[in-house]
């Protein structure tokens, strides 16, 4: 196993209810790095964020996923997001009556206080929240509202990307966070994604189109289909990708099969 | 009737069914027990007395009680507390209650009987009326006389015809037109709780002149472990364009039966919200009958029930539009533990003319345990064509994808939990117009909702 790598996913097997989902995925993202996951509706994207980040319902049949040399799998989710882990929602759950800054002021201090860091108090937090909602061109009255409860699907998505924001994940998993956004929109979001980008950290990137990654350039490029990693490549995977379509991989699965 | 019903049929005679309960009002007949009373007032309970007969206890077959069982009353001596009770309540003894340090009018009464040295009357003078009924028997007779059992006659409940019947105390909140009470007015009421079957019966007489505004808050609280009975009624009338909050707060201990009904007759452009927090109590009936009588009106109901062990909190509201554009909203949430029991029952009745009608209600349940039940029945009758009715009903846990939320952002699972479930009592909390009132319910509420529950508190909370 590599030591240094942040996410390290091997010939994962996970399905629900018997019906198996993800069929052997192994993918390795080290430090700095800024990995794509590209596929068709229904090939396990979701599934696949959904088991990182600990999501119960799955069962795993086989494989392993190791975050920081730890084992990922056996974390709650809540222990998954203290030791850095961050999933933006393709579908962001609304809350009512839990208030916006107050559930995001409580999941900071929760996870500066399982790093030993000091809680922040109420002005502390709010100079935070000032400097990263310009980030995402967000308006900050949302923060007053309850969690997602009267968002717009555009600002939903920013939210996501302001609470990654704000809480500084190692690894941060972005699922279909383009779905939904506008070209401006899409721009304000994938500005923001970058200027979170850090030596130490990674960011796995699931999407459907490739005109996301025209704006999150990732290093690396890999096509999921049907559970599983069918091709991997640089970012020139992605624009071929777009040119010929899933199909094109399809047809060559088939030919090789 | 015949003398020797079969008994598989017919398996009490009505007549000797309801006889523990009338058997009491001897006592009254000599006019001893209550010598300031007008002459008007006896005919009054002894006609509550009849009603009750006719209608007796009710039962499980009658569809107004289908869910809620008061079988268990005939096991219980009935003892109305007629007479002033020997006990008395010390100076402090309410002061770690809830509500105590809130300012403003207080009136406080101990099963049934008005407990002068732990009230306080003042703020709302000016022409306004806090005071006991005994007391308005007295002073505001008139008052009394052209308002009292009014809203509330007729009622199809057996407990209010008895209360009629055998109402001790209580209050009698009168308001001028245009006044502002910036205080919660209080009335308290304990139940001493150290005798079984003592039945307290208190009567509220709430008037609302043009354009007043103020909140009322009923307390209901017991103190002992006695199997106790509490039966109240409140009546409200409010004239045009008044802003009333009325909020019963009840807490009784947990081997009382309570039934309680308010009786409001609401008008025109006036809004008028009227809420129900039931906590205590083994078995808790609330009915709210709110008769909407002049246009332009809104009026909330909005109620909270928590129940755990073996409790049963069963709401019966009755919303009727009289006049066309009225609206109303019916809000109740319940957060059941054990094998405690939830019952709504929410009827919407639209008169013919009442056109307009915006009518609204919503019963949300959350199960915190595998074996509390609710049962929940929207009951809509529509006599006007041009109207807006909806209802719905939910009963379930925690929506697992909002604790995955949360826990997905560094929450424990034990806060995911206690944030959903405050956020879902906060729902009915927030609609308390009154700022330090609100304020104090929400802290009651979550310190029950900690008490109870099986949720862990973490190590920093
Ligand atoms: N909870 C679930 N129960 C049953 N089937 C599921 C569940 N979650 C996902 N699936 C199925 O697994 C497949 C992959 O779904 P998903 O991971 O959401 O794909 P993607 O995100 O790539 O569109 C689909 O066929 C979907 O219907
Ligand atoms: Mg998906």
């Amino acid at each position: 196993m590599n030591t240094t790598s942040i996410l390290d996913i091997k010939n994962l097997h996970a399905g629900v209810a018997g019906k198996a989902i993800l069929k052997g995925i192994s993918l390795t993202i080290g430090p700095g790095e800024v990995h794509a996951v590209m596929g068709p509706n229904g090939s396990g994207k979701s599934t696949l964020a959904a088991v990182l980040a600990g999501r119960e319902g799955y069962d795993i049949t086989a494989g392993e996923a190791r975050y920081l040399g730890q084992d990922l799998l056996e974390l709650d989710p809540e222990e998954r997001a203290r030791a850095g882990l961050f999933l933006a929602f393709q579908y962001p759950v609304e809350i009512p009556g839990v208030n916006s800054t107050y559930f995001l002021k409580s999941a900071l201090n929760e996870q500066r206080k399982h790093r030993g860091l000091p809680e922040l108090d109420a002005i502390e937090f709010l100079k935070l929240v000032k400097e990263k909602i310009k980030l995402l061109d967000l308006n900050e009255d949302l923060l007053k509202r309850a969690v997602n409860v009267g968002f717009s699907g555009g600002e939903k998505k920013r939210n996501e990307i302001f609470q990654m924001a704000v809480l500084d994940p190692t690894l941060a998993v972005l699922d279909e966070t383009d779905s939904g956004l506008d070209i401006d929109a899409l721009r304000v979001v994938s500005e923001g994604v970058n200027k979170l980008k850090a030596p130490g950290k990674a960011q796995l990137v699931i999407t459907h189109y490739q005109r996301l990654l025209n704006h999150i350039v990732p290093d690396y490029v890999h096509v999921l289909m049907e559970g599983r990693i069918v091709r991997s490549g640089g970012k020139e995977l992605a624009l071929e990708l777009e040119e010929r379509g899933y199909d094109w991989i399809s047809r060559e699965l088939q030919l090789a099969a | 009737m015949s003398a020797v019903a079969p008994a598989t049929v017919r398996p009490v005679e009505p007549a000797t069914e309801v006889d523990p309960w009338v058997q009491p009002f001897a006592r009254l007949e000599s006019g001893a027990l209550f010598p300031q009373q007008p002459a008007w007032v006896f005919p009054l309970r002894k006609a509550g007395l009849a009603r009750f007969a006719e209608l007796g206890l009710p039962t499980l077959a009658h569809e107004d009680w289908r869910f809620t069982n008061v079988a268990p009353l005939k096991g219980l001596p009935f003892a109305p507390t007629l007479a002033a009770p020997t006990q008395r309540l010390a100076d402090g003894e309410l002061d770690a209650r809830p509500f105590a340090r809130l300012p403003g009018d207080r009136l406080v009464f101990l099963d049934g009987h008005f407990v002068p040295g732990l009230s306080r009357v003042g703020t709302a003078s000016g022409g306004g009326v806090v005071t006991s009924l005994a007391a308005a028997f007295r002073t505001h007779a008139g008052l009394l006389e052209r308002h009292l059992t009014r809203y509330a006659h007729g009622s199809a409940n057996p407990f209010t015809a008895l209360n009629d019947a055998y109402f001790t105390d209580g209050a009698l909140i009168h308001v001028p037109a245009g006044r502002v009470i910036e205080h919660p007015v209080q009335l308290v009421f304990v139940a001493s709780g150290e005798e079984e079957g003592r039945a307290q019966h208190v009567r509220n007489l709430i008037l609302a002149e043009a354009g007043s505004q103020f909140t009322v808050v009923e307390h209901y609280l017991g103190r002992g472990t006695a199997t106790t009975v509490t039966n109240a009624v409140t009546e409200v009338v409010a004239a045009d364009q008044v802003v009333m909050d009325h909020l019963k707060f009840q807490d009784e201990s947990r081997a009382a039966y309570h039934f309680a009904a308010v009786h409001a007759d609401l008008g025109r452009a006036s809004q008028v919200n009227l809420h129900s927090f039931a906590l205590g109590s083994r078995v808790s009936r609330h009915n709210i009958h709110t008769a909407l009588n002049g246009e332009g009106l809104e009026c909330v109901l909005n109620g909270l029930y928590l129940t755990d062990g073996d409790q049963l909190a069963d709401h019966y509201m009755v919303v009727e539009h009289a006049q066309p554009h009225t609206a109303s909203h019916e809000y109740f949430n319940g957060i059941l533990e054990g094998r405690s029991r939830g019952v709504f029952h929410g009827r919407i009745l639209v008169r013919p003319g009442a056109q307009k009608t915006d009518a609204k209600q919503t019963n949300k349940n959350l199960l915190l345990s595998d074996d509390a039940t609710v049962n929940t029945k929207p009951q809509l009758e529509i006599y006007a064509d041009d109207v807006k009715c909806t209802h719905g009903a939910t009963v379930g846990q925690l929506p697992p994808e909002q604790i995955f939320y949360l826990r997905s952002r560094g929450l424990p699972l034990e806060t995911a939990r206690r944030m959903l479930i405050h956020a879902f009592a906060g729902e009915i909390i927030d609609r308390v117009r009154c700022a330090p009132l609100r304020e104090e319910l929400d802290r009651l509420v979550w310190d029950r909702l900690e008490q109870d529950t099986q949720i862990q508190v973490g190590p920093h909370a």
